[in-house]
């Protein structure tokens, strides 16, 4: 009887094993695409093995499409001009592009399998794009939920961005969670400083990666991160400058005023920070610095919801109505802004339908 | 059984359609009939599935379950042999025709499920077929399959422009249909019986 059972049970193994192995030869003979070419704007050719994602493929040669989800296409972030040999355009990618895009041949990098030569146009910027690896030198507490992280860079490398472009962290597996993800977080240390950079991360209930870095980093943690990323920098101009962010949206601006306390500005700056309470304020003293240094800056702090016991005597409510008194010259003022995709509607529609700015001088990043 | 390859084979089309008779197959059936084009492409899928692993399980049910008196595996192998196949099948696809590959989507992987698939293994099992009665019976259940899908996604595309009770649109009417299509394959059912 028990002999009969481990026989039926081997048998009815070596079945599974035998049409694994036949699927695994299937697998070579079937997915092998042998070298392929994926040509870059025309000018850089690389050689790789074919089968895989464009955005894996590119990664193996270190070059980092900015994605937010990995490669499982749930981001829409990957997006590449892919002008030849990409195949038909999946119903996977359509939700995340708009038709000009379809028609423009964007695609999603992760999405887009190379399985011929493959011609593709990506910005010159993402060259720049490289694999870092840091150890955790400091972590502040700057309020009950944002945390400060500076990232020392490894093996005497460099990193060169501009001031309010991002990074991606790759999470580690941690307590349940198995998977790596990739987060992305705005410098907030300025570009001066080349070989290591500062975070500001605000715990999300729940999120995957907030609660691994406040939770489970500490100083002495190996880290990886691949950047800079993105086109919100500070633009080179005359032009007055309107800063709007509140929370961790911080970041970028303050990489922008280190930056402009290096290289010294003439420029009329407003920055408004909006907070729920006084608990929500951080880094306080040191915008009130600015205001001595530069010649003409303020720093707006507006409560939403300030406590009884907070004492608050400052600006409360929505940040959009003090607008008006920072905004001299509507057609020569670029705005900043950084914070929930609704914050950003929000104050974008505000700046143009009530203070007249035009809306190609508002730049913003959205924490999707 | 002494019916003949030939006679079983057609028998399989119209008097004992898988789809119309056994009603076996019925969820792609009814979700990929939108299109006579993804119709088409998913019925040669299965005609092709039906046909090699009817002979497959033919031969891994004669060489392997009996002789080892294990055919109360036979549920678990036989679905086994069908996935491994699909999945042959889609890496096949995949290669040579990426754009039915794309326009089967999901419908690819769901073939291993389809139970006419597995129905059409057991059928040749319980009226104990030869070889070639299988692989007759298979290839024919296929073509089978292919008929009945055709015709509904032909017959949805002229249903598009018309009035529905809200209610019976999509699903409903389908199996409206497919009822009525059934009643009409009995007219063929004195040309020759197989059950």
């Amino acid at each position: 009887m028990f002999l009969r059972i481990i026989q039926d049970i081997a048998l009815m193994s070596s079945v599974g094993v035998v049409l694994a192995f036949v699927m695994v030869i299937a697998q070579r003979w079937l997915s092998n695409y042998g070298e392929l070419t994926i040509n870059i704007n025309s000018k850089k050719d690389l050689t790789v093995t074919g089968g895989s994602s464009l955005l894996s493929s590119l990664g193996e040669k270190q070059i980092f499409i900015p994605s937010a989800c990995g490669g499982r296409g749930s981001c829409g972030a990957c997006k590449c001009k892919v002008n030849e040999g990409g195949g038909p355009l999946l119903p996977t990618e359509k939700p995340y592009l708009s038709k000009s895009e379809i028609d423009g041949n964007v695609r999603l990098a992760c999405q887009v399998k190379v399985k011929s030569d493959i011609k593709i146009e990506i910005p010159d910027s993402i060259f720049n794009i490289r694999r870092f690896h840091s150890e955790i030198v400091e972590i502040i507490d700057y309020t009950y939920d944002i945390k400060g992280i500076t990232f020392k860079l490894l093996n005497g490398e460099t990193i060169d961005f501009k001031a309010g472009q991002y990074v991606q962290l790759e999470t580690q597996p941690y307590a349940k969670v198995k998977q790596s993800v990739m987060r992305a977080y705005s410098i907030s240390s300025k570009p001066e400083i080349n070989d290591s950079i500062q975070l500001i991360i605000r715990l999300v209930p729940e999120g995957i990666c907030t609660t691994w870095v406040h939770n489970h980093l500490k100083q002495g943690d190996k880290v990886n991160f691949t950047g800079p990323y993105g086109d919100f920098y500070l633009r080179d101009t005359d032009a007055d400058i309107l800063f709007v962010a509140g929370g961790s949206g911080k970041a970028p601006i303050k990489s922008m005023l280190e930056h402009l306390k290096v290289v010294g500005t003439q420029r009329k700056m407003s920055y408004f920070f909006g907070a729920r309470t006084t608990k929500d304020l951080y880094l306080t003293e040191e915008m009130q610095s600015y205001e001595k240094h530069f010649q003409d800056f303020h720093y707006i702090p507006v409560l939403s919801h300030p406590e009884a016991d907070d004492n608050w005597e400052g600006r409360t409510g929505f940040v959009m109505p003090y607008f008006k008194e920072a905004i001299r010259d509507p057609k020569n003022t670029e705005a900043y802004l950084c914070g929930s995709p609704g914050m950003i509607a929000g104050v974008t529609k505000s700046l143009v339908e009530d203070y007249g700015l035009s809306a190609d001088k508002i730049y913003y990043d959205s924490f999707g | 059984m002494d019916i003949s390859a030939f006679v079983l084979f057609w028998a399989a089309i119209f008097t004992s359609n898988i789809l119309l008779t056994n009603f076996l197959g019925m969820c792609s059936y009814l979700s990929v009939s939108r299109e006579i084009d993804s119709a088409m492409g998913l019925g040669l899928a299965v005609i092709f599935v039906l046909t090699i692993t009817s002979a497959l399980n033919w031969v891994v049910y004669h060489y392997l379950l009996v002789p080892f008196g294990i055919v109360y595996l036979q549920y678990i192998i036989f679905i086994v042999v069908i996935a491994a196949f699909v999945q042959f099948l889609e890496l096949l696809i995949e290669r040579y025709a990426p754009a039915l590959y794309y326009s089967l989507g999901i419908f690819l992987p769901l073939i291993t499920v389809n139970c006419a698939i597995l129905g059409v293994s057991l059928f040749m099992v319980i009226r104990s077929y030869s070889f070639i009665q299988s692989v007759a019976f298979g290839a024919g259940s296929g073509i089978g399959w292919l008929l009945a899908i055709l015709m509904l996604a032909g017959l949805r595309r002229k249903l598009k422009e018309k009035l529905i009770p809200i209610g019976l649109r999509g699903a409903g009417i389908s199996l409206i249909i497919t009822g009525i299509m059934a009643l009409g394959f009995i007219g063929f059912s004195g040309i020759v019986q197989v059950q």
